[in-house]
């Protein structure tokens, strides 16, 4: 009785403690991004209004019982003037693309250089990488507009030294634009190709190498495979938030490229059309998630077939 | 001829430490060549030289005439197994051993071919399309040997290729290595720190300490006439007597002091030379009574353990002298000696081993 007594008493916070663990963050996701998804998408489908806020119920009760204002008037709208979602579109989803190529093609030497350093190196180098994130994103765009200037630190310092006669244009170009985003993503890239190389082993490079592999080889066949989980973490990563990055390219680009957040952000604000914002906002989603889906629905499938035969129990 | 394994005077130095030092060596073609020691010794950076993995601070390696020096891994006739097999993850069992086939242009059936004829070998023909984290530990190592054959090397080098099977499965394992190896007649050279597996594998064995070979030999002698304490200890277990040398006559000598034992010696050695004699615990008789050999010392039994076929006992003669001894069990009625009693122990003089350092 009493020895059944402790073991209650041992096991009944464990228990509650790692639901705990489990519940917050499922609360918090619950909270702040399932509620506010659900949200938006029943104002993609509703009309707006002059109030707060401003747009119709979906759905109440009025004097005559039950009302709905369902509409897809937005998603048509969306569909109507589409020549005028899809420059901006374009321009966001290009911007990520060759964003987020760059920074694989820092990162991954980075990620590889860091993951085969010493121990006390690793730890060091780790911190830098970070440590751009201790300092707000907004705070280095303006470094780097300090930097970039006509009359920024580069083009004194180049005049200063007689290297050029005149400052360069650097600034609302797409060199400030990809500055801006490889600087701010960088660390989203290198953080996950380090986490797959740092258990890559060592002697599979030996093994290749001893089984007469070349660099190029070696490189294609045994690191390459190995690491792509980290290429496709780090992109989706840096992809995902960049397509609807908003700040960077008003601060650091032209006027002349419109991209998706600047849209949304006129939508939102400007004309305060929240149905038709937020069924632009679905839209993108939609556009972004089927195909990461799809592509984890692929992977669930092979890990699947890897495992090994299982014993079927038949029934009966 | 000269030996198809040639090192001549090798070092490696790292940053902080010497990991081979000075260290020369022949090795016959088609030989099963072990080195042993105990971890940190130095054998499996020697053997990561051979691979071409380390270049050598100081020395030559020659293999089959031909000095490796800047020779890469790839073009040295020589592959590798490695301790934890290293076999590539994400690919399947057969594209794990055709891997270096590929590599040197081999494709289509000559490729299917080579690779089936490998997974025969090491007896997995059914596993093909498995991925290595499919297979049992001891599948995985045939897996590794059949990769590290497929390019027929003339040298293959193998890091304690058995270290990762349980007990049973590594006695099994170790003819199945010694078959194989007979069978194609490659040069094999192990490196392990586990004695019993040294023993069973090679030809000979070489044992090094602190980067250096202490003594090269076949196995047999290596246990029977160490040239050393080291060798001695390292190898089995053996009751040393420190003594010293009372008379000698190239056939024998005697010690003096309390205890009298006569020994087999080649050696002249002067009279009042200090001697370290060694005696392997099997070569020790342990009676109840006196028998009239000669080397009978009059001992107390300090501490026995039974094992089923034999008992192993630690006596102690009046002096303080201690003897190991295993005595097997040849009559299951055998009223053995137990702990505390009195009893003699002899030893044959040709069983004892003089040892000058």
């Amino acid at each position: 009785m009493v020895r059944g007594m402790g073991k209650y008493l041992v096991n009944l916070p464990a228990v509650t403690g790692r639901r705990l663990v489990i519940a917050l963050p499922l609360i918090w996701l619950a909270v702040f991004f399932f509620l506010p998804l659900v949200e938006t998408l029943q104002v993609s489908f509703t009309s707006p209004r002059r109030g707060i806020p401003p747009y119709e119920p979906l759905w109440g009760i009025g004097d005559d019982g039950l009302f709905t204002n369902f509409t897809t008037g937005n998603y048509a709208l969306l569909l109507q003037y589409w020549s005028d979602y899809f420059g901006p579109a374009f321009n966001s989803i290009k911007l990520a693309f060759f964003s987020t190529l760059v920074c694989l093609l820092f990162a991954y030497p980075m990620a590889w250089w860091i993951a085969r350093s010493n121990e006390k190196w690793r730890t060091i180098l780790l911190v830098l990488v970070m440590l751009p994130f201790w300092t707000s994103s907004l705070l280095r765009i303006y470094a780097l507009i300090g930097l970039l200037n006509p009359n920024g630190f580069i083009n004194t310092a180049g005049l200063w030294f007689g290297l050029i006669d005149a400052p360069i244009q650097m600034m609302q170009t797409d060199f400030s634009i990809y500055m801006g985003m490889v600087l701010t993503y960088l660390p989203l890239m290198i953080l996950p190709l380090y986490a797959v190389m740092i258990r890559l082993d060592a002697d599979l490079l030996d093994a290749a190498a001893d089984l007469g592999g070349s660099g190029v080889q070696i490189f294609r066949t045994i690191i390459l495979p190995l690491t792509l989980p980290g290429i496709i973490a780090g992109s989706l990563l840096v992809f995902i938030p960049a397509v609807g990055e908003f700040v960077i390219p008003a601060l650091l680009g032209g006027p002349d490229q419109l991209m998706m957040g600047k849209v949304l952000w006129t939508e939102f604000f400007r004309n305060r059309d929240w149905p038709v914002a937020s069924a632009i906002a679905m839209l993108l989603l939609a556009i972004l998630t089927v195909p990461i889906i799809y592509a984890r629905y692929q992977d669930g499938r092979d890990a699947v077939a890897e495992t090994p035969n299982p014993k079927r129990v038949e029934a009966g | 001829m000269a030996p198809f394994i040639r090192l001549r005077s090798i070092s490696k130095h790292f940053v902080d430490v010497v990991a081979v030092d000075d260290l020369s060596l022949d090795i016959e073609k088609g030989e099963l060549f072990c080195l042993l020691g105990a971890s940190g010794c130095g054998k499996s950076t020697l053997l990561r030289l051979l691979a071409g993995f380390e270049s050598p601070t100081k020395g030559v390696i020659e293999i089959d005439g031909q000095d490796m020096g800047g020779v890469a891994p790839a073009n040295r006739p020589v592959n590798f197994m490695f301790q934890n097999y290293a076999l590539f993850p994400h690919m399947s069992v057969t594209d794990n051993i055709g891997y270096g086939l590929r590599r040197a242009g081999m494709r289509g059936t000559e490729l299917a071919e080579r690779v089936d004829s490998l997974l025969k070998l090491v007896r997995l023909h059914e596993l093909g399309g498995r991925k290595p984290h499919q297979l049992s530990g001891g599948q995985r190592q045939r897996v590794a040997l059949a990769r590290a054959l497929a390019r027929r090397p003339k040298l293959l080098l193998l890091d304690e290729p058995l270290a990762a099977l349980d007990k049973k499965l590594r006695e099994d394992t170790q003819f199945e290595l010694v078959d194989i190896q007979e069978k194609l007649g490659t040069t094999f050279i192990v490196v392990t720190h586990d004695q019993e597996e040294a023993m069973t594998l090679a030809g000979r064995i070489g044992i090094m300490d602190a980067g250096q070979l202490v003594q090269v030999d076949a196995p047999r002698r290596l246990y029977e006439r160490p040239k050393s304490s080291f060798v001695a200890d390292f190898l089995g277990t053996i009751s040393f007597v420190d003594a010293v040398v009372a008379s000698c006559d190239k056939t024998s000598i005697t010690i003096g002091g309390d205890l009298n034992i006569c020994a087999a010696c080649d050696d002249d050695l002067p009279v009042g030379a200090a001697v370290k004699l060694a005696i392997r615990p099997e070569k020790i008789y342990l009676s109840r009574t006196k028998s009239g050999n000669v080397n009978e010392i009059e001992v107390v039994v300090e501490d026995l353990a039974y094992l089923g076929f034999a008992t192993n006992y630690r006596v102690k003669t009046a002096s303080g002298q201690m003897f190991k001894l295993q005595q097997q069990q040849r009559r299951s009625l055998d009223a053995p000696l137990s702990w505390g009693e009195t009893g003699y122990v002899h030893f044959d003089p040709q069983d004892v081993i003089v040892l000058q350092d």
